[in-house]
């Protein structure tokens, strides 16, 4: 199990603002009625996205409102999946994947890149208190190790150079291009393509 | 290698688009009518007789399943749910049919609600693969727009309405009854079966949970047949597989290609061999991280299927073929594996969360020479405490790792750590749970 604690400094109150109710409203229609406890998980990432990327305990006891559940419940859910960020995180969050496949085609180097642009520990604010990163288990993209996600999107076929120009643009601000970083089309062998040749010719 | 036209997914490499008519002219949506008009019983035996294994890793027959599903609705409605949390390393195949072939799995969901008399289908997609999450919604809007979903979808007759839930990063959920947990808005913990989700699932209703590479293969079958699907592979073996070839290979992909081929032909042809040669290789994981390791001997003549995979007392799972050649420190790569695991339990069952971080320290030392002669067997009878001794298959999944690289590299282990236990219990370790290092205190 993962250990997962609150942040010490809580907001007193949260509210969902009128986009995020929007949301909120279309995801409960979709789980059948005296159901909409389903909707908790849709419901924390909407409160974590207006919540600049985590979830502090007064969303969490807003949506047991919203959803006429336990707090207790609620809170179970927002400490027992990873995904949900319970202490602030960086406008930029780095999750760098160091599981095997990605740990023996070099993971550790992307590792190295994050320590020396944004903080020497995981979970920390970078100076400007834009980025942050963390070690995470596999993403899911192991035929593209080593990689890493930035918020939503996945960078892969990385090497450190390639990890410090990215991580250089996004402390300047900026986002850079998701996707393969040596050119490759999706999941292809490399130069080495056999199959459906046709099609990509074509 | 298979031919190009028997392939199913072509579009894996996204070459043409995702889109409904770029699906079309690759043969998905055409005729859905003249499949559901053959009837329920039809089809079942239809992806019976094509003898297709699900894809998720535990290889269950598909048909089999389908036909659990009671044959009236009673009082209580019917859901087909998708399992598409996609979390084993080593395995990224649903991604690219998330993504590139999303058709193929709404129709997939069309055909199997339609089987299983279900009005509402649930996706479960990893939230991590929020992205290719949307590309799929993005097509079942389109499918929606185009009358192929919601009342009357495609022409059949049957109202079916598809939503996609998000997990949050919980590797457990990929367990089926843990899945539906989570859709219900719980933690993901296991349960106890029977009883089985066909009878009491999602909601206490008769639930069947598919892969997406499973359902996604069901239309292509009905279409061609099941004779068809049959000749691919070999008996109780069949049909065509995504294999994913990660780790020390010149050209790691993604590839499609019939069952039961050699391992050696996979990763000499489509990944462009071992880097460093195929005499660099060390040992391939098969089937994800929780399927046993085969050391090189063994590869030169494994055939990968199912059955094949049992015989070497490993498994195929969800064929995500990790490759380790000799620059890799072996116990490394297996104590980050146990560091997964032990990351990813979900804390109901004492075997499995005290067990899993046993095994992680106890490897870690391992790996640096830190851990003494009889921890290794001790390492062993860890392991066959947790196996078996759980809710679901966590339990197996952790410790089959463990266990293939004792059957296969202890001489390893044994060369690095031959410390004495009572010159080491001078040493100060600082692990709490290690009760075994307190008890030999008068040792």
């Amino acid at each position: 199990m993962s250990l997962r604690r609150p942040a010490k400094d809580q907001p007193e109150s949260f509210e969902f603002n009128a986009s995020s109710l929007e949301a909120a409203n279309v995801i409960v229609a979709k789980y059948p009625e005296g159901k909409q406890q389903s909707a908790v998980m849709a419901l924390l990432y909407i409160a974590q996205k207006q919540n600049n990327n985590w979830i502090p305990l007064a969303a969490m006891k807003y949506i047991a409102k919203f959803l006429d559940m336990p707090y207790i419940k609620v809170y179970e859910v927002a400490t027992f999946y990873t995904m949900y960020n319970l202490s602030p995180v960086g406008k930029y969050f780095v999750q760098v994947c160091t599981t095997t496949p990605c740990m023996i085609r070099g993971a550790n180097q992307l590792v190295e890149a994050c320590k020396e642009k944004i903080s020497e520990n995981e979970c920390e604010l970078s100076d400007d208190k834009s980025c942050s990163w963390m070690e995470v288990e596999c993403l899911g993209a192991c035929v593209n190790a080593p990689m890493m996600q930035i918020n939503d999107d996945y960078y892969e076929d990385l090497d450190k150079q390639k990890t410090l120009d990215i991580l250089d643009k996004i402390l300047n601000g900026e986002t850079p291009k998701p996707g393969s970083y040596r050119g490759r089309v999706n999941n292809e062998p490399e130069n080495n393509r056999k199959t459906l040749m046709d099609l990509k010719n074509a | 290698m298979l031919k190009d036209q028997d392939r199913i997914f072509q579009n894996l490499y996204n070459d043409k688009g995702s889109d409904v008519s770029s699906s079309q002219e690759r043969g998905d949506w055409v005729n859905t009518k003249e499949i559901t008009d053959k009837g329920r019983d039809w089809i079942i035996n239809e992806i019976k007789e094509s003898q297709l294994r699900g894809r998720g890793g535990a290889g269950f027959p598909t048909g089999l399943k389908w036909s659990f599903a009671p044959k009236e609705v009673g009082s209580r409605p019917h859901y087909l749910v998708i399992n598409g949390d996609e979390s084993e390393p080593g395995t990224c195949k649903d991604r690219d049919i998330l993504r590139f072939e999303p058709h193929k799995l709404i129709e997939g969901c069309l055909i199997a609600s339609y089987a299983v008399q279900a009005h509402v289908c649930y996706i479960y997609i990893r939230g991590e693969y929020f992205v290719d999450g949307q590309k799929l919604q993005a097509a079942i809007d389109e499918a929606y727009q185009k009358k192929l979903l919601g009342k009357n979808a495609a022409g059949t007759g049957w109202d079916l309405d598809i939503y996609i839930h998000y997990g949050a990063g919980a590797y457990i959920c990929g367990e089926e009854t843990a899945l539906l947990e989570s859709l219900e808005g719980k933690k993901g913990q296991p349960r106890l079966k029977p009883p089985f989700p066909a009878l009491i699932g999602l909601y206490g209703c008769p639930t069947i949970i598919n892969n997406v590479e499973t359902i996604a293969v069901v239309p292509t079958i009905l279409r061609r047949g099941a004779k068809w699907f049959a000749s691919l592979g070999r008996e109780k073996n069949t049909g065509t597989k995504i294999f994913c070839i990660s780790g020390n290979v010149n050209n790691p992909c993604n590839v499609e290609e019939e069952m039961s081929i050699p391992l050696k032909e996979l990763i000499e042809e489509h990944a462009g061999g071992v880097i460093g040669g195929w005499e660099n290789l060390q040992a391939v994981i098969p089937g994800g991280s929780s399927m046993p390791l085969i050391p090189k001997e063994r590869c030169e003549t494994l055939k990968m299927d199912f059955d094949a995979c049992v015989e070497e007392k490993s498994g195929l799972g969800t064929a995500g073929i990790v490759v380790i050649n000799k620059d890799q420190d072996i116990i490394k790569c297996m104590a980050r594996i146990a560091r997964f695991y032990k990351h990813e339990s979900c804390g109901q069952c004492t075997p499995c969360r005290e067990g899993s971080g046993w095994m992680w320290r106890m490897l870690e030392r391992m790996a640096k020479g830190d851990a003494t002669k009889d921890e290794v067997d001790m390492l062993g009878d860890v392991t066959n405490q947790i196996a078996g001794h759980t809710i679901c298959a966590f339990g197996e999944g952790s410790s089959w790792p463990v266990q293939g690289l004792l059957r296969h590299f202890k001489k390893e282990i044994e060369k690095r750590n031959n410390l004495d236990p009572i010159v080491q219990k001078k040493n100060n370790i600082p692990y709490l749970v290690d009760q075994h290092l307190l008890d030999k205190k008068n040792a």
